[in-house]
């Protein structure tokens, strides 16, 4: 079962930096199996490169379990390929054929420049997070858990919503380059729970003007995103975020 | 900026700004279907002439009048500023996508939908709504517009205009009114099968509607 | 035997339920006009790093934050499955303090330090009040109570979970306290860095030399204390369950500075991880441990039987941890359910096409929880199909991500057919040697979480690694380090231009400058995969005198091929992942000989370290308390030699015992 016998052509994005500009390279790959995975095929490509004296292929990826949300490759037209549900390093080669011409491009978006490579920069999720996605509670500070009785229900969707790996495949995959789903995620997760209250209007009007300010676009509900995201955060985090906001906007005494 | 202008030219804002455009022209659209609808009394223009009379004088409907011409600007305007900002927020494109595997084309079409929209509504009202209030103005008098439209849809490359126009309008619609109740946060596993049945019928019946007045015109079925 | 006088533990006196509590009210403390003065460097984003950096930073300290990965919240804690104890006693099963203590430390075989652990289940109630209040979407119970599950080696509920991905949501809170932090600016948060030097002024650690890895350049960063939450070196194994970046560095360049690497060999080889499945294969994914709660681990009766799991008729199926340890059954210790697999595996009933896995099995699960359910709707002839229907629902609802996982990963449905598991490396209870302050034998430099030595002993139990990390980061370095820092009020702000950090950042540079100009022929992705095959083949699952004395020759060899061979592409100035890389193996290379002198050294089997010489009858680990009940603490004194330092274990609150779970 070790090596295979797949052949492939690979047309990978190629950037030195940010401030260059980059270009397909084309490589022909041999002896890819149908049980490695898509970034095992690229170590494999890359051991090919350095054979060859060539500079390998720069990606992001750490955990290969679909949790750490590094891995980041557009593949053949969709983030994370072809598969619903999985992130790139759960894509496996035998959802590809023999003989299969494949394009990887990184993310693309204003808010996510392209560091090298496949590589981009989302330190705009981190300064959203930043900007509201917590509960302002000090260690310390906490009374006991079960002082807090939430319904199993609010729970279970805080812990979908929650589930977001922020890998940006929302990002990548909406025409409009637009984070919402990202976003909406942590605002429904803590407006779901009793914890969330406090802070729950500055909450969705500071994040949501970080999330402009980064330069993301704007929604326009095709549902691109949930559609791609490897942890299938639902669309009904972004009406609630709507309504988290307007709410806020026209409730909070805040200026 | 006050918290007002800050809260509409937020992203979210924004899109409220659509939706709630959007909503209040679909109201509109009820208006203007039901009312040209009368022709097909087919009454000479009897019924049709007599509510289009009330239209075009009733002090309440005219103030209105002022509210609607608002709503399509700030809806065109706003649609505009979107799909410039959208198209900016991505200033390398992909050079594959496979969209088809996770959205509806006329979803991600809205701009170009609603641009063929505004020609055709330019053709229009050029048709009949401004000769008609300009002449108001002039003369305080109503052009008969019930004679017009048989004049104007004897014309085939009208009528095709008219009903690709219309057909704009459903792919609009097909995406618009149901998106609108998103953005303003109305998505709830209770209502949204009732939200999208609507949406779907509303976006087949009203252009369907408006389609058959000018091919019955020209096919002769009315007169 | 005698403590070495090297190493001072500094646990307090008095009685071992009153230690912390004492401690903490007479551990010096710092104003908080003097915090705002003094900086603190935490070096690694996981569990312990981001609490301990919001937690620091909430106190008044000014924090710099390090983590090679691009955001903090990617740190590898994220992909922890099963969950976290806490001794709240929550269902009324008689579960303590003690009790969490107790089993802590039987569960390490009586290889780690008492107060420590003790204060570790003192503080475990507080972490689970702290992230329900961050708002960790904890499983819940419809009363809308927390929700807990058992895990090995226990026989009380204390696991609290989130599905399958309760690292993920712990991680999450922490990271959005840490987030805080840098929105109010009390936190600076350095991501794409990684830390490869610490630098000593006159004994003391007064900062780092980072790489930025996009630039390439280095920088120097001053601080009166550093804190390196840089987790496991599981990596040394090249195919582990860590996450690809998952490295040794921060350890291994503290300890050549002077900090005592502690119980290397002590490694956690976890029993249900997906069997590998070719050359190809980069990592390993682990199996939540939680699944033996409902799935029964067997191997057919037979030697070398090809059929698949669900052809294989009940009376030709051998439980075998069932059979062996009836009172704990599949819930037996990861070391003792790993060994046992493996046990299976060497005598040849071992399944699959590797012949290297045992079966997982859950339908007798399936069968339990769809006849519950047709009780609880009073469905009393309902068909089995439709029991199993039933009971495969309720599955999915509690593992489901986790098999899906599975599916994914072998393509096989484990609805249908037994998953197939085999052993592997998961985590390491070696590191830094520490004292009950978390400070390792340099003075100023901390180690957190898993990447000190302190509480798990030879072994880790399920779910017990999540509760370190967080006592670590939230309840016990924010205390401790003022013990060390209201020393420090007068230092004032340490000058990066000093000649330490000049002579420091030369050294890290001229090893960068020679990795790139060997421009031999291998690249440092073999080497590693060279160095992980010695490691697991001979200073793996098991280990004996031999195979031992054989690694280290071949591991020296490496090294050597490894300064003369290795091929690095791209630019030191550039983005490059290739040289960030053979920086980490070149560090896993010297790594894996200690671990190797550590396990020859340690003649004696306990916990996950098994020297085949050492074992009962019955294949059972055979510790030798007499000779060695102690920490091993080896100090760095140039290339190829260390001298070791003994820390006496003693337990006056607990009777050591053989470790039985019969």
């Amino acid at each position: 079962m070790s090596a295979g016998n797949m052949r492939l052509t690979l047309k990978v994005w190629r950037q030195s930096n940010t401030d260059t500009k980059g270009g397909f390279e084309n490589y022909n790959l041999d002896g890819v199996s149908p049980d490695m995975s898509f970034l095992e095929m690229f170590d494999i490509l890359n051991e090919q490169l350095i054979e060859e004296n060539k500079e390998p292929v720069a990606f992001d990826h750490d955990c290969r379990e679909g949790i750490c949300g590094s891995c980041s490759m557009f593949i053949n037209g969709q983030p994370h390929g072809p598969l619903k549900g999985v992130t790139t390093c759960q894509l496996h080669m035998r959802s590809f054929q023999d003989g299969d011409t494949i394009t990887v491009e990184p993310w693309r978006a204003g808010a996510f420049p392209v560091i090298k490579d496949l590589v981009v920069d989302r330190d705009g999720f981190d300064r959203i997070i930043s900007a509201g996605g917590f509960v302002s509670v000090n260690t310390g500070n906490a009374q006991d858990a079960n002082s807090l009785p939430i319904p199993k229900e609010n729970a279970d969707e805080a812990f979908s919503a929650a589930a977001c790996i922020a890998c940006g495949a929302c990002v990548a995959a909406c025409k409009n380059a637009s984070a919402m789903l990202f976003v909406s995620a942590k605002i429904s997760q803590l407006a779901l729970l009793p914890q969330g209250q406090a802070e729950r209007s500055i909450r969705a009007e500071k994040m949501v003007a970080q999330m402009d300010a980064e330069g993301f676009g704007n929604c326009t509900n095709t549902h691109a995103c949930s559609a791609e995201c490897p942890k299938e955060i639902s669309f009904e985090n972004i009406a609630r975020m709507n309504r988290e906001y307007i709410g806020a906007k026209s409730s909070s005494k805040v200026l | 900026m006050s918290w007002f202008t800050q809260a509409l030219t937020s992203s979210i804002g924004k899109k409220v700004i659509m939706s709630l455009t959007g909503l209040f022209l679909i109201s509109f659209l009820v208006i203007h279907a039901s009312i040209n609808a009368m022709i097909f009394y087919n009454d000479g223009g009897e019924t049709f002439s007599h509510w289009g009379h009330f239209m075009g004088t009733n002090p309440i409907i005219r103030t209105l009048e002022i509210g609607l011409v608002l709503g399509f600007l700030i809806h065109i305007a706003d649609g505009l500023w979107l799909t410039k900002l959208n198209q900016s927020a991505r200033p390398v494109k992909y050079a594959v996508t496979n969209a088809s595997a996770n959205s509806t084309w006329y979803s991600r079409s809205m701009g170009l939908l609603g641009t063929l929209i505004l020609i055709f509504l330019v053709i229009h009202t050029s048709h009949f709504w401004i000769p008609n209030r300009s002449n108001q103005f002039a003369t305080g008098e109503e052009l008969n517009l019930y004679q017009m439209m048989l004049d104007i849809f004897q014309n085939i490359w009208v009528v095709i205009i008219y009903v690709l126009g219309c057909i704009s309008l459903a792919w609009h619609l097909l995406h618009g009114f149901k998106s609108a109740f998103k953005t303003l946060g109305l998505y709830h596993v209770k209502y949204n099968d009732a939200i999208r049945v609507i949406g779907v019928a509303f976006s087949i019946i009203v252009p369907t509607l408006f389609a058959l007045m000018p091919i019955s015109i020209y096919l002769g079925w009315v007169y | 035997m005698a403590t070495s006088s090297r190493l001072d533990a500094r646990i307090p006196q008095g009685s071992l339920e009153d230690k912390w509590e004492k401690y903490k009210s007479s551990v010096p403390l710092v104003n908080p006009a003097n915090k705002r003065n003094i900086e603190v460097i935490v070096v690694g984003t996981g569990l312990a790093g981001a609490s301990a950096a919001a937690t620091l930073a909430e106190m008044g300290y000014k924090v710099k934050a390090f983590c090679f990965q691009d955001s903090p919240r990617r740190a590898h804690s994220i992909a922890a499955q099963g969950g976290i104890n806490a001794a709240k006693n929550y269902q009324n099963d008689g579960d303590s303090v003690h009790r969490l203590f107790y089993d802590t430390i039987k569960g390490g075989d009586y290889r780690s330090r008492e107060a420590n652990v003790h204060r570790l289940a003192e503080v475990s109630g507080n972490i689970i009040d702290q992230c329900v209040a961050q708002g960790v979407p904890f499983a819940r119970e419809y009363g809308g109570l927390l929700s807990n599950r058992s895990f090995g080696g226990v026989q009380v509920q204390r696991t609290f979970y989130a599905a399958g991905q309760t690292g993920q949501q712990l991680l999450l809170g922490a990271y959005s306290g840490l987030q805080r932090q840098v929105g109010m600016g009390t936190i600076t948060m350095y991501n794409r860095h990684e830390m490869l030097d610490v630098v000593k002024i006159d004994g003391k650690c007064r900062g780092i030399i980072a790489r930025n890895l996009v630039t390439g350049e280095l920088e120097r960063h001053s601080a009166h204390a550093v804190l390196l939450c840089t987790g496991g070196y599981g990596n040394v194994f090249y195919l582990s369950t860590n996450a690809m970046g998952s490295n040794v560095t921060a350890a291994w360049k503290a300890h050549k500075r002077g900090a005592f690497f502690a119980n290397p060999c002590f490694t956690q080889i976890h029993p249900t991880c997906i069997p590998v499945s070719g050359e190809h294969q980069s990592k390993l994914t682990l199996m939540s441990e939680s699944l033996r709660n409902d799935g029964r681990i067997w191997v057919p009766k037979k030697q070398n039987d090809t059929r698949a799991g669900n052809e294989i008729p009940e009376e030709e199926r051998d439980y075998y941890l069932e059979r062996r340890y009836p009172a704990f059954g599949n819930l037996v210790p990861r070391d003792i359910a790993s060994r046992a697999a493996k046990e299976r595996c060497d005598a040849g009933y071992g399944v699959g096409s590797s012949k290297l896995a045992v079966f997982l099995d859950f339908s007798a699960a399936f069968h339990r929880y769809g006849q519950g359910e047709a009780n609880k709707n009073n469905i009393t002839n309902a068909p089995e199909s439709q029991i199993l229907e039933w009971g495969k629902a309720v599955v999915k609802e509690k593992y489901g991500n986790l098999f899906d996982m599975y599916k994914q990963i072998t393509g096989e449905d484990p609805y249908e057919v037994p998953m197939r598991i085999y052993p592997a490396v998961h985590y390491t209870m070696g590191g830094l040697w520490v004292d009950y302050n978390l400070m390792t034998t340099v003075p100023g430099l901390y180690s957190l979480g898993e990447a000190n030595f302190s509480d798990h002993g030879a072994n880790r139990l399920g779910a017990s690694a999540l509760m370190q990390g967080l006592a670590d980061g939230y309840f016990v370095i924010p205390i401790t380090v003022g013990a060390y820092l209201a020393g420090e009020i007068r230092t004032g702000h340490i000058s990066t231009d000093h000649e330490a950090f000049v002579q420091t950042e030369k050294e890290v540079s001229d090893r960068i400058q020679k990795l790139i100009t060997i421009q031999g022929k291998t690249s440092p992705e073999v080497f590693h995969r060279r160095l992980g095959k010695i490691m697991w083949d001979k200073c793996g699952m098991a280990r004996n005198e031999k195979g031992l004395k054989e690694a280290i020759v071949e591991i020296r060899a490496l090294r050597e091929e490894f300064w003369k061979d290795v091929k690095v592409m791209g630019k030191i100035g550039d983005f490059n992942p290739e040289l960030d890389k053979a920086n980490r193996v070149a560090d896993f290379i010297e790594l894996g000989e200690l671990m190797c002198i550590d396990a020859l050294t340690r003649d004696e089997s306990c916990g996950g370290h098994f020297r085949e010489e050492f074992q009962t009858e019955e294949g059972e680990a055979l510790r030798d308390d007499e000779n060695f009940m102690f920490v091993s603490a080896w100090e760095h004194i140039a290339t190829e030699k260390w001298e070791l330092h003994k820390e006496d274990l003693v337990y006056d609150n607990i009777k050591i015992a053989q470790r039985s779970y019969k």
